[in-house]
């Protein structure tokens, strides 16, 4: 018997109650499918030749020697090594344990080694561009979960992300563009961020509008707006108003020297410096100062924040317009930091994948930056097995982005713990 | 701090919830405010509060007015509140929970842990209340988890304290605990309220006592008064506290559980290998603390639970495994513990609600439709046999106060053949009438043969029906005593204690 019985206070013990295993078969068998896919495409289906995985970027000072790896052998070893792991996940659920994540972590690393190697039989693969594009690609998706994590925290479901980055992309293009400044035009997107969110903020908060359908409205009307503008005004005269400033490339000492990581996180735009500092800012602003406590107080129990004297209200509509602005900022990151212009739809649902990624980070900010790299690696591993010639179907590979976030979301959605009162609007 | 109320008048539209009050409450005093459910004595704490801005009247602390616009005010005058239902934040820690709303902040915004993590331990020393800073609130028991609300309304230096109906969620034992905490805040010069709808608790520890019935205060009573006119008082008529029941007649064994297991979603045994059995025209109440397995307990019964091991049978035949409607059809009434939930859809009808679950053939359903004419008769007979006060039978049931909705419950419940009688809870935030009602209806039912049994974490409930009494803790059995054991047994048997008379089955 496990009812360890802890005294606390005069004789009141906790209800502790003994644990029962439910065994749960839904990782060995994702493990075997998986598993009969590689035997399938390595082992069955192998391509001839050697793979080559390229590590370094040619231009840096420190090279890395390029890995070469027989394709077929690769396979087999890798098919093999996958197989030994769902068994041993099913030997695990059999005597009444779970898979662990690192187990998991291990299966998904090597399929994918594998998978590399077999989509680039003969050819050499980038893997320091298929990183360095991951930071590229995510990046916006991780201003995005950042304002999902804010609003959501506070209580307050953020559907209106993509209308958010919309809006932030297309004010910053022309702000940029108008004043000759990139700086300007960051400011410009937060600014446009923030007022897509005091629609959403005055909607939900003040007049209890169903927060899903208000957000929804919203994305449809950022992304009407902004078409029209972009279709009347700035193809008129992109002169004028569509060609921003861009910000520069800038390399911090030292750092930037770091084999691998170093050209991959330390020569970057400024933009990319603001995204480590708010992902920093964020995480310890909400687990270890007085805004995050009275935040996370709104969005568990608002009765109870009341009770304390803390403005329900004000302070959801104050941080859903914080979460507008950090949002808007990820749209900036399109127009001033990689495509240099705005174009009609340009955000193309990555709001919608940044909130995945806040769901699937638990509501956490550094676990939804983890989560928004994720879906940034596999956006850019389509492109990248576009480019080297890989032999599945280029329509299955743009799917590949958006099958990991579903993967993702039904696999881990139902152990993540929602803030209690997310989505419901406080009445008195 | 010395606290007064003079002519407090709330309205919510047309009704009128507290009518021109008047109260005074002196520093180390405790005053009782007694009243059934929805007399007005939590809206009158909520305007104190600041929660509600009164219409007429006025509030003085030491004979000043005060003007509340919110919590914060009532919390910076003095005023401290021990809510019904919590006003914790479960997944805070304790330290966390008392520092929201007046946070001390160090260097870089940074929450200062330490000095509040001080403050709880030297708060918590000075009553004797153990209690661990860092804990998580949601990890607590109830009874700790009021230990914080009162260590939170302290450490804003309160003067008045309010508890509103603390004692709803505890354990006899915890009771008393809170009982010797109330003293021990009185003796040290706090003015207390005491709002409440209990007759012992209120003789036990009050100084004075104003009693509300329908927003008015309707008289004030001597702590010396008897159980009997503090009831008149409060309900307004004279009322019988125990029902009549004749001793039981048992017959064969209708439902017998064995070594009935619930695993819930965690992976909790949340029951735990249950063995009972009840008979045919006995009461066996289910006593306990709330969430010691009680409510998956009758879930498993009535089918609506999923991982379900061991057996349990209805006159020889299984029932486990069988669909929520075979279980229903078999003879089985329940009555749900939130009948607000579980039990009844407000916005149907008495008419609809009085059929919800038989929805699935004649007399009510015809060729796929309803059989309306049918269904008025019905319905009409209905509200008449049980005394349910609507408008008509096309009344929402979600406008009905919480006695008529539960009697439509009954109503439904009991208007089948019956084998079996499950009540969870089925006088909870009733006033006395309608208790005195229901459980005259379930003394009816065992009289008439039935199988019953009733969950209830009110002692005195459980005196007033059971015949037997089987006491569940941390999701087992921890004895089946009979019917007239003393409180204080019971009492230590919801605490975990084994009793020395444990087998011995009435």
């Amino acid at each position: 018997m496990s009812a360890v019985s802890q005294t606390s206070g005069a004789g009141a013990d906790k209800i502790v109650l003994e644990k029962a295993f439910v065994k749960n078969w839904k990782a060995p068998i994702s493990f075997g499918v998986v598993t009969i896919v590689a035997l399938l495409l390595f082992v069955l289906n192998g391509r001839e030749g050697t793979s080559s995985f390229k590590l370094t970027a040619d231009a840096t000072a420190i090279q890395l020697p390029v890995i070469q790896l027989p394709t077929v052998a690769t396979g087999i070893v890798i098919t093999v090594l996958l197989a030994g792991l769902t068994a041993y996940s099913a030997y695990r659920v059999q005597t009444e344990r779970k898979t662990p994540l690192w187990i998991v972590a291990i299966f998904a690393f090597l399929f994918l080694v594998g998978f590399l190697a077999w989509a680039g039989a003969g050819a050499s693969i980038p893997v320091y561009g298929l990183l360095l594009g991951t930071v590229a690609l995510s990046a916006p998706l991780i201003f995005g979960a950042l304002g999902g994590v804010i609003s959501e925290r506070s209580g307050v479901v953020n559907i209106a992300i993509e209308g958010q980055m919309l809006a932030g992309a297309f004010v910053s293009a022309m702000v940029a563009t108008l004043t000759g400044n990139a700086f300007a035009g960051l400011f410009g997107a937060m600014v446009a961020g923030m007022l897509v969110s005091f629609v959403l903020a005055a909607f939900a908060i003040k007049y209890l509008v169903d927060q899903i359908i208000v957000g929804v409205v919203l994305n449809v009307l950022v992304l009407g707006l902004t078409s029209f503008f972009y279709s009347t005004i700035m193809t008129a005269n992109p002169q004028m108003f569509n060609q921003p400033a861009r910000f520069p490339r800038i390399e911090i000492p030292v750092l930037s020297q770091i084999p691998i990581i170093g050209p991959l996180l330390f020569q970057q735009t400024i933009i990319i410096y603001i995204m480590y500092v708010t992902v920093f800012v964020v995480w310890y602003g909400l687990f270890h100062t007085r805004w995050g406590l009275r935040v996370r107080s709104v969005g568990e129990h608002p009765q109870a924040a009341d009770t304390v004297g803390i403005k329900v209200g004000v302070t959801r509509f104050w941080n859903v317009s914080l979460a507008g602005a950090v949002a808007g900022m990820g749209g900036a990151y399109f127009t001033l930091g990689s495509v240099g212009a705005f174009n009609k739809e340009m955000t193309a649902g990555a709001g919608f994948i940044a909130l995945a990624a806040v769901i699937f980070g638990q509501w956490d900010p550094l676990k939804a930056t983890m989560a928004a790299l994720l879906f940034g690696f596999a956006t850019n591993l389509q492109s990248v097995l576009g480019v080297i010639g890989s032999p599945v179907p280029s329509e299955f590979m743009l799917m590949l982005p958006y099958v990991v976030t579903i993967l993702a979301v039904a696999g881990f959605v139902g152990k993540s713990r929602a803030p209690a009162a997310d989505g419901k609007p406080y009445i008195k | 701090m010395k606290l007064e109320l003079r002519g407090i008048t709330k309205r919510f539209g047309s009704l009128v919830a507290n009518d021109n009050i008047n109260l005074t409450v002196n520093p180390g005093e405790i005053h009782c405010l007694l009243g059934e459910n929805g007399a007005g004595k939590s809206t009158l704490m909520n305007v104190l509060y600041g929660l509600y801005h009164a219409e007429e009247g006025e509030i003085l602390l030491d004979d000043v007015v005060q003007d509340f616009a919110g919590p914060g005010d009532a919390m910076a005058a003095g005023i401290g509140m021990v809510h019904q239902h919590f006003m914790l934040i479960p997944v805070f820690t304790v330290a966390e929970n008392v520092m929201l709303g007046h946070e001390e902040t160090t260097f870089g915004g940074r929450l200062n842990m330490t000095a509040t993590r001080k403050t709880v331990r030297e708060l918590s020393d000075r009553f004797g209340f153990d209690l661990d800073p860092d804990a998580l609130v949601e990890d607590l028991p109830v009874g700790v988890q009021q230990r914080v609300e009162i260590i939170k309304a302290l450490s804003k230096n309160a003067q008045v304290l309010v508890f509103d109906e603390p004692t709803a969620v505890l354990t006899p034992q915890e009771t008393d605990e809170l009982m010797l905490i109330m003293k021990q805040l009185r003796d040290a010069g706090t003015a207390i309220v005491f709002i409440t709808h209990k007759l012992r608790e209120v003789r036990e520890v009050a100084d004075r006592i104003t009693v509300i019935r329908l927003g008015k205060v309707v008289g004030e009573a001597e702590p010396t008064a008897t159980n009997e006119e503090l009831a008149s008082l409060m309900v307004g008529r004279a009322v019988d506290l125990m029902i009549d029941k004749g001793p039981a007649d048992p017959g064969a064994p209708a439902l017998v559980v064995k070594d009935l297991s619930v695993i819930d979603h965690v992976g909790q045994m949340v029951v735990n290998r249950v063995s009972f059995e009840v008979r045919a025209g006995e009461i066996l109440a289910i006593a306990g603390v709330q969430g010691n397995g009680q409510t998956e307990l009758t879930e498993a019964i009535m089918g609506l639970q999923q991982h379900v091991t061991g057996e349990i049978s209805l006159d020889g035949k299984p029932l486990n495994r069988l669909s929520v409607n075979k279980v229903l059809n078999s003879g089985v009434g329940f009555v749900p513990e939130d009948r607000n939930v579980d039990g009844l859809v407000g916005d149907f009808t008495v008419a609809e609600n009085l059929m919800l679950d038989r929805s699935d053939g004649e007399p009510f359903v015809k060729f796929g439709n309803l059989q309306l004419g049918y269904l008025a008769t019905f319905a009409e007979e209905k509200v008449e046999q049980f005394d349910i006060r609507a408008q008509g039978i096309r009344t929402l049931v979600g406008r009905l106060s919480g006695g008529n909705q539960q009697k439509v419950v009954l109503a439904r419940e009991l208007s089948r053949e019956l084998r079996l009688f499950v009540a969870a809870q089925p006088t909870r935030g009733l006033d006395v009438g309608s208790i005195e009602f229901v459980h005259t209806q379930i003394v009816a039912a065992r009289d008439a043969g039935v199988a019953v049994i009733v969950v209830s974490t009110e002692l005195d409930e459980v005196a007033a029906l059971a015949d037997r009494v089987a006491v569940m803790y941390r999701g087992g059995i921890i004895g089946i005593v009979p019917g007239d054991t003393s409180r204080d047994v019971l009492g230590l048997m919801m605490a975990g204690e084994h009793h020395d008379s444990r087998g011995a089955v009435a």
